[in-house]
């Protein structure tokens, strides 16, 4: 169930708009947020309640969009490292291997106490600084082990 | 040295807030231009010769010139700050830092398009960036810069951020536009173009960050100013973003035209390693067809590297040395545009995904006789045949790939394993 909190936050993102279904993007992020980083079918349906689509068009437009996790829970942490072409010019192979095993888990699997989910995503923007990953919202830029193995220990 | 524009305030602290901003002679620009009558203002763009900075080098104030002069009408400007283009990462550099130049930059090119509401489309992983953005628009609402009958001109303009969420295809406009009304982003036909029917259904203009940030100088300093900078036809200070085997990557703003040579070597402090020369160069994000060093002293502008067969693209320049395989990188490359594809049309939905199979099995040493000729096979059937530059995309990367290192995805296909390493 969204609490009052989101649903508000969906009234604001509904004013910025034309029409309705214009907030269905804001309203699946702050739905995931809440949620602890994943979508899933019941707050949909409130979704598409809200904005009067039909739940399938609520899917439909989740289902495009990479970011949203629909019915599909992430850890705590959920790292995304970058594979594209400047990182992987710059070792990100090397990245993502050091992760898995440090991690003890392969691309695309969370570790079993559910802390830590390990992605790889395509190009995130931060090509200067490559490698680099994405840490839920922050940005980790020139990657190396150390600076991996520094920040793992700083999950909780 | 050239005097810095758009990166102006690039990692200096503070800059990102209305009172330095200000301080800086900020907002004057739209101060003149609400004084200014709105074709004036279309005028002195079309004047300085600006071109869209996010690929396609369009005009800047042609575009503009299409919107309805129909004051009843309600249009819409939009901001293509979804900044996907792999090896780009110019916007970011300006929306972290210096967020009011383009807010400043949105507010006078929507008073000169007659917009009364403008979105800035900004990717989702962006988090900072969007909090960046509306912290500022939020700044400059209580500053009057946004809202009612701004700076008691009579224009009324709300501006928002809309935070798109993982997919490629939203940085072409008429997808950006579907994104923004709530459906999957999947362009659309043309015509009608946007300036016509945009979004829902109104006439609006898309610009990049770059391109809009552009603005309040070009009305500050005049559009002379501007076109005297860099090559005739392409002209203005350019944002590129070099990345890859290069010892200092990172942002540099250089006169439009700068060349490859000298962004290389002299900007960049030259190639990462000793003994690993350049092997080749995409010169404008993936979508670009790379380079090799026999073109190095080539212009980095719009219509030089048209002629060289290229384009300028995001101005993302990428840079490997001797040590990459190409067939790797085309793979890597075409992964990503099959990942991207937004299922639409047939050719780029089922092509792409074939082209990067093919490449998947050369890469891994399982690549089959006549594996090549496939390749060309599968390009020539999706380049022209698709309903947006997607597609193009991909086979303009592949096919540069395939004409300057043949040989070595052969040798991959013949030896099982690469010629590089």
């Amino acid at each position: 169930m969204l609490s009052e909190q989101a649903k508000q936050e969906i009234q604001a993102a509904l004013k910025k708009y034309h029409n309705k279904r214009s907030a269905v993007m804001d309203a699946l992020r702050i739905a995931q947020q809440e949620n602890g980083g994943h979508v899933v079918k019941r707050d949909m349906e409130e979704i598409a309640a809200i904005l009067e689509m039909q739940p399938v068009e609520v899917n439909a437009a989740a289902a495009f969009y990479t970011m949203y996790n629909i019915d599909k829970p992430v850890g705590k942490y959920h790292i995304q490292v970058c594979r594209n072409i400047s990182c992987s010019l710059m070792g990100a192979e090397h990245i993502i291997k050091h992760l898995e095993r440090t991690l003890g888990v392969k691309t695309g699997e969370t570790t079993p106490d559910h802390k830590v989910t390990l992605s790889t995503v395509e190009c995130l923007g931060s090509c200067g600084t490559a490698p680099m990953m994405q840490v839920n919202d922050d940005y980790y830029e020139n990657l190396t082990e150390a600076k991996i193995d520094e920040l793992l220990k700083k999950f909780d | 040295m050239m005097e810095k524009v758009l990166l102006k305030n690039l990692g200096k602290a503070g800059s990102h807030t209305i009172a330095n901003y200000i301080a800086g002679g900020g907002y004057k620009a739209f101060t003149t231009a609400l004084k200014m009558k709105p074709d004036n203002i279309i005028q002195m763009v079309k004047d300085s010769g600006l071109r869209g900075r996010g690929g396609a080098g369009f005009s800047t104030g042609l575009k503009w010139s299409f919107i309805p002069k129909d004051p009843t009408m309600q249009k819409f400007l939009c901001c293509n700050a979804d900044e996907g283009e792999p090896g780009t990462f110019k916007d970011r550099g300006i929306i972290d830092h210096d967020p009011h130049m383009l807010i400043e930059g949105m507010a006078i090119s929507s008073y000169a398009i007659g917009a009364s509401k403008s979105y800035i489309y900004i990717r989702g992983e962006f988090v900072f960036g969007a909090e960046r953005l509306q912290q500022a628009i939020d700044e400059a609402y209580a500053k009057g810069f946004l809202g009612k009958n701004i700076q008691g001109s009579g224009f009324d303009h709300d501006m928002f951020v809309h935070r798109g969420f993982g997919a490629y295809i939203c940085g072409e406009e008429t997808a950006l536009l579907e994104s923004i009304e709530g459906y999957r982003a999947q362009p659309r036909k043309k015509p009608p173009f946007p300036a016509l029917a945009g979004l829902y259904g109104k006439p609006t203009v898309i610009n990049n960050v770059e391109t809009l940030s552009c603005i309040p100088a070009i009305i500050e300093k005049g559009p002379e100013w501007f076109s005297k900078m860099g090559p005739e036809k392409s002209p203005g200070p350019k944002i590129y973003g070099v990345s890859g085997h290069v010892k200092k990557p990172g942002l540099y703003e250089l006169p439009m035209g700068t060349t490859a040579k000298d962004l290389i070597y002299n900007h960049c402090g030259g190639m990462l390693r000793d003994g690993k020369p350049l092997k080749a160069f995409i010169p404008g994000g993936v979508s670009a067809p790379m380079l090799t060093p026999k073109d190095i002293d080539t212009a980095l502008d719009f219509d030089s590297l048209a002629a060289k067969g290229s384009m300028l693209g995001s101005g993302a320049v990428i840079v490997m040395d001797s040590s990459t395989c190409m067939v790797k990188m085309s793979y890597i490359i075409n992964r990503f545009f099959s990942h991207e594809s937004c299922g639409k049309c047939t050719p780029c939905r089922d092509g792409t995904p074939w082209l990067t199979k093919v490449l998947k099995r050369i890469e891994y040493g399982e690549g089959r006789p006549g594996d090549l000729d496939l390749l060309d096979g599968i390009c020539d059937n999706i380049f022209g045949r698709t309903f947006c530059p997607l597609g193009d995309g991909a086979v303009m990367a592949l096919r540069g790939a395939l004409k300057n290192f043949r040989e070595e995805f052969q040798y991959h296909i013949d030896h099982k394993r690469c010629m590089a390493s």
